[in-house]
C-alpha cells in the first residue's frame, strides 16, 4: 500500500506556491537572459568591427615631400607630378607603371597617390583603435610626440571610396577591395549561372514530377544531407574535380588561353555553385510546394501536358520565391572563404579578373588574410574589408525580402 | 439500354471528331522530364563524386608503404613529410573546439527557444527573431576577426600569460556564438509543434509557465531538440574560418583550451593554401582528412534527419 498523498494547505500551500512562481520568475528572466547574450554578442561584434576601421595612424614619411618639390602637398599640380615621377621613379619601374595605364592619362589623384606610395613612401608607425583615438586622444598624441617626434598623427577613416576603388597593394596604406570585390561578383556570377537553372530544375523534378519510390526518396534525403556538408569538403571536391580533374576546361587551355593554371574564378565558381546547389534546390522545392494545387488542376483539365503546367503555370507564380531564395543561397556562399582558399584563391594580386580563366581573390579571402597579418594597419582594413562585406550581404538579403514582399501571393 | 435513347434526336455519328484517348509518346514532353530528372540526379552524383574523389586520393594516402591505419588512430603526432601519421593531434583540436562550441551554444540556445516559443509575445519575436538571423548570416571569416581580436584579449586580460595568443577557448567560444541561431531556431520549431493541447492540460492542473515549458513541452520536443544539437555537432566539427584564424596554426595533441591547436579543417585550409604539389603525401593526407570529415558530419546529419522524421510522424 502507498502512503496516501498529503496535499499542503493554508499558509504551506502560500508557501509552496510562492515558492514556484518565484522559481518561474527567476528563469523567465535566465531565459530572457540568455537571449540577451546573443544579443551581446551581436553588439560587441559590430563594436569590434567598428572599433577597427577608424582612429588614429601615426605615421612618418620615408623621404620628406619637400625634398622633391617646394610646392606643399595639397597644391601639386598634374603637370609637377608628372614631371616629379618622370625625374626620380627608376626608368625601369616607369615604364612598367607607363604601361600599365599611360601616367599621361592618370588623374591628379591617381598621380598623387603614385606619388606618395612610390617617392615618399609612408612609413606606419602605430595605429589606434576608435575608442581609444576618441577617448583618450590627449594621452595618444602626448605618447606619439614623445616616441615619435617626426611622425605625423592623424585621424583616418580606413574605409574611403579610394578603399573601393584602388586594387590591392602590399602596403595596408593604399591597398583597396576593387579586385577582391571584382572577384567575389565574378564568383557570384558564375555560380549563379550553374546554380540556378540547374537547382530549379531538381526542385521542379522532385515537386512535380517524381514518382514516390526508392529513388526520388534518397534523392530528397541527400540534399538535405549534402546542405550540411562543411563547405572546405566542397573545397576539396572542386580542388580534385575542376582544378586538376577538368583543368583543360577550367584553366582555358582548351580555348586558347595560355600561363594558367586550373585554379582560375570558373573553377571557383563552379565549386562555389555546387556548394550552394542544395540549399537552392530546398528553397526552390518550398516554392514550387506554395504554389496551390487548384492551379495545376485546372491547367490539366483543359488538356495542358506536365511540362505546360509547370512552364506555364507552376514556374511563374514560384518564381519570386524561387529567386529569393536564390538569393539568400548566394549571399550565403558570397560569405564562405574555406573553399577558396582550397581551390587557390590567389591571396595577393592587384589585376581584376578579365574572363573566366583568370586568376582572383575575393573579399572573404582578403579579410582573412589581412586579419592574420600581425601589423595592426591590415587589421584596420580587414575591419573596413568587413564593413564593406557586410553592407554587401545586408543589400543582398534586403533585396530578397523586398522582392519576397512585393510578390508574394497569399492564396 | 434502347428505351433511354428514345425520344432523344440523335446526331448523326459523323458529326464527332473521333479523338484518340490513348497516351501519346510526346516527345518534348520526354525531354523536359529526362532534363529535370538528371538535375534532380544530380545531387547523388555530387555525393558519389565526393566519395569517390577523396575516397581515390585517401587511397593513395593509406597506400603508402609507412602509413598504416594503427599510426593513423593511434599515434598522437602529425607531420606526413616526416613520416608522423597520427591524426589524434588534429582530432583533439577539433574535439576540443566543438566541446566548448556546444558548451555554450546548447544551453544559451535552448534557454533562448523556450523563451521565444513560450515566453515571448507577438512583438517581442519580431524582434529577437531577425537578431539571430544576423547572427547566422554574419560569414564565420567575420567571426574569425571577432575571436582574434576581441575575444582574445579579453581572454588574455583574464588568463594574463597562461594563454596563448591563438588558443583553441577563444575559436571555440565565438563558435557557440555562431551555432547558437541555428540550435535555438531548430529547438524553437520543435517546441512549436508540440500541440498547444498539452500546454493547456498542464495550466489546467496549475503549474506555472516555467513548469509547463520545462516539465511538458520540453520533453515532448526533445527529438528535435536532439536533432538540433547533432546539426550543430556536425557544424561545429565542419567550421573552418573561426579556428584558421583563432586557434593557432601547427598540429598539438592537446586538451587544453588555453593552448594553441590545429583542427582538421584549419589544417587542411592552412596546407592547402600553401603552394601544395599533386600527388605528394601532403596532398594526399589532406583528402584523407577530408573524406573523414565528410563521413563524419555526413552520418551526423543522417541521423539528426532521421530523427525529425520519425518525431513529424507522432504528432502530425
Amino acid at each position: 500500500m502507498t502512503k496516501p498523498t498529503v496535499y499542503p494547505e493554508g499558509d504551506d500551500l502560500q508557501k509552496l506556491l510562492s515558492g514556484r512562481y518565484q522559481k518561474a520568475a527567476i528563469w523567465q528572466f535566465a531565459f530572457l537572459g540568455a537571449l540577451m547574450v546573443a544579443i551581446i554578442a551581436l553588439m560587441g561584434l559590430i563594436y569590434n568591427v567598428a572599433d577597427g576601421a577608424f582612429g588614429f595612424i601615426v605615421y612618418e614619411y620615408k623621404t620628406a615631400p619637400s625634398k622633391f618639390t617646394s610646392t606643399p602637398l595639397n597644391e601639386l599640380s598634374k603637370a609637377e607630378l608628372l614631371s616629379i615621377l618622370n625625374n626620380e621613379l627608376s626608368s625601369g619601374a616607369y615604364k612598367k607603371l607607363d604601361n600599365e595605364k599611360p601616367l599621361t592619362k592618370r588623374g591628379q589623384a591617381e598621380l598623387m597617390e603614385l606619388f606618395m606610395e612610390r617617392l615618399v613612401r609612408m612609413d606606419v608607425k602605430a595605429t589606434y583603435s576608435l575608442t581609444d583615438s576618441l577617448f583618450s586622444a590627449d594621452r595618444i598624441r602626448a605618447e606619439v610626440t614623445e616616441t615619435y617626434p617626426n611622425a605625423i598623427i592623424e585621424f583616418r577613416s580606413w574605409l574611403t571610396p579610394q578603399f573601393l576603388t584602388s586594387p590591392m597593394s602590399s602596403r595596408a596604406e593604399f591597398a583597396g577591395v576593387r579586385t577582391a570585390i571584382l572577384g567575389s561578383l565574378w564568383l557570384v556570377g558564375i555560380s549563379i549561372l550553374f546554380a540556378l537553372p540547374v537547382g530549379t530544375g531538381a526542385a521542379v523534378y522532385l515537386q512535380e514530377y517524381a514518382p514516390k519510390n526508392w529513388l526520388s526518396t534518397a534523392i530528397q534525403t541527400n540534399i538535405n544531407n549534402l546542405a550540411g556538408v562543411p563547405s572546405i569538403v566542397y573545397g576539396m571536391l572542386g580542388l580534385a574535380v575542376f582544378v586538376r580533374w577538368l583543368e583543360p576546361i577550367t584553366s582555358g587551355s582548351m580555348f586558347g588561353v595560355v600561363d594558367s593554371n586550373g585554379r582560375t574564378v570558373l573553377a571557383a565558381g563552379l565549386t562555389m555553385g555546387i556548394l550552394s546547389l542544395p540549399l537552392i534546390i530546398i528553397n526552390a522545392q518550398e516554392a514550387i510546394k506554395a504554389v496551390p494545387n487548384g492551379l495545376r488542376q485546372a491547367a490539366y483539365g483543359v488538356g495542358a501536358t506536365r511540362w505546360q503546367t509547370v512552364w506555364y503555370h507552376v514556374l511563374p507564380n514560384a518564381l519570386p520565391g524561387i529567386l529569393t531564395g536564390s538569393i539568400l543561397a548566394l549571399s550565403r556562399s558570397l560569405g564562405e572563404t574555406a573553399p577558396l582558399i582550397v581551390v587557390g584563391a590567389s591571396t595577393f594580386i592587384s589585376i581584376d579578373p578579365s574572363s573566366p580563366f583568370s586568376k582572383f581573390t575575393a573579399l572573404p579571402i582578403q579579410i582573412y588574410q589581412w586579419t592574420t597579418r600581425a601589423q595592426s594597419e591590415f587589421h584596420a582594413i580587414a575591419a573596413a574589408a568587413i564593413i564593406v562585406l557586410l553592407i554587401l550581404l545586408l543589400t543582398l538579403n534586403a533585396t530578397a525580402i523586398t522582392l519576397r514582399n512585393k510578390f508574394q501571393r497569399r492564396w | 439500354m434502347e428505351p433511354i435513347r428514345e425520344g432523344i434526336k440523335l446526331l448523326p455519328d459523323d458529326r464527332f471528331r473521333k479523338i484518340d484517348l490513348r497516351k501519346k509518346i510526346r516527345v518534348p514532353e520526354l525531354i523536359a522530364q529526362a532534363t529535370l530528372f538528371l538535375t534532380g540526379v544530380l545531387s547523388i552524383v555530387i555525393t558519389v563524386l565526393i566519395v569517390f574523389e577523396l575516397g581515390k586520393e585517401a587511397f593513395l594516402f593509406f597506400g603508402e608503404s609507412d602509413v598504416t591505419l594503427i599510426k593513423f588512430f593511434g599515434t598522437t603526432k602529425w607531420q606526413p613529410g616526416i613520416g608522423q601519421y597520427g591524426i589524434w593531434a588534429l582530432v583533439s583540436a577539433t574535439l576540443t573546439t566543438s566541446v566548448i562550441a556546444i558548451a555554450i551554444s546548447l544551453p544559451l540556445g535552448l534557454a533562448s527557444a523556450v523563451y521565444l516559443s513560450e515566453y515571448a509575445s507577438h512583438n517581442v519575436r519580431s524582434i529577437f527573431k531577425p537578431i539571430l538571423e544576423i547572427l547566422a548570416g554574419i560569414p564565420t571569416v567575420v567571426y574569425g576577426y571577432f575571436a582574434l581580436l576581441f575575444v582574445t584579449p579579453i581572454l588574455r586580460g583574464i588568463f594574463g600569460e597562461g594563454i596563448s595568443v591563438y588558443n583553441m577557448l577563444s575559436a571555440g567560444l565565438v563558435m557557440g556564438i555562431m551555432i547558437l541561431p541555428l540550435i535555438s531556431s531548430m529547438s524553437e520549431d520543435a517546441m512549436s509543434a508540440v500541440p498547444s493541447s498539452l500546454r493547456e492540460a498542464a495550466y489546467a492542473m496549475g503549474a506555472t509557465k516555467f513548469e509547463t515549458s520545462l516539465q511538458v513541452v520540453l520533453p515532448a520536443a526533445l527529438s528535435g531538440i536532439g536533432a538540433a544539437i547533432i546539426i550543430g555537432i556536425s557544424r561545429a566539427v565542419g567550421e573552418t574560418m573561426i579556428v584558421a584564424v583563432a586557434a593557432g596554426a601547427g598540429p598539438n595533441f592537446t586538451f587544453d583550451p588555453l593552448e594553441a591547436a590545429e583542427t582538421m579543417t584549419g589544417h587542411i585550409a592552412r596546407i592547402s593554401g600553401g603552394d601544395l604539389s599533386y600527388n605528394s603525401i601532403d596532398y594526399n593526407s589532406l583528402f584523407a582528412i577530408a573524406l573523414m570529415l565528410f563521413l563524419v558530419t555526413f552520418v551526423l546529419n543522417l541521423v539528426s534527419q532521421h530523427i525529425v522524421a520519425r518525431y513529424r510522424e507522432r504528432y502530425e
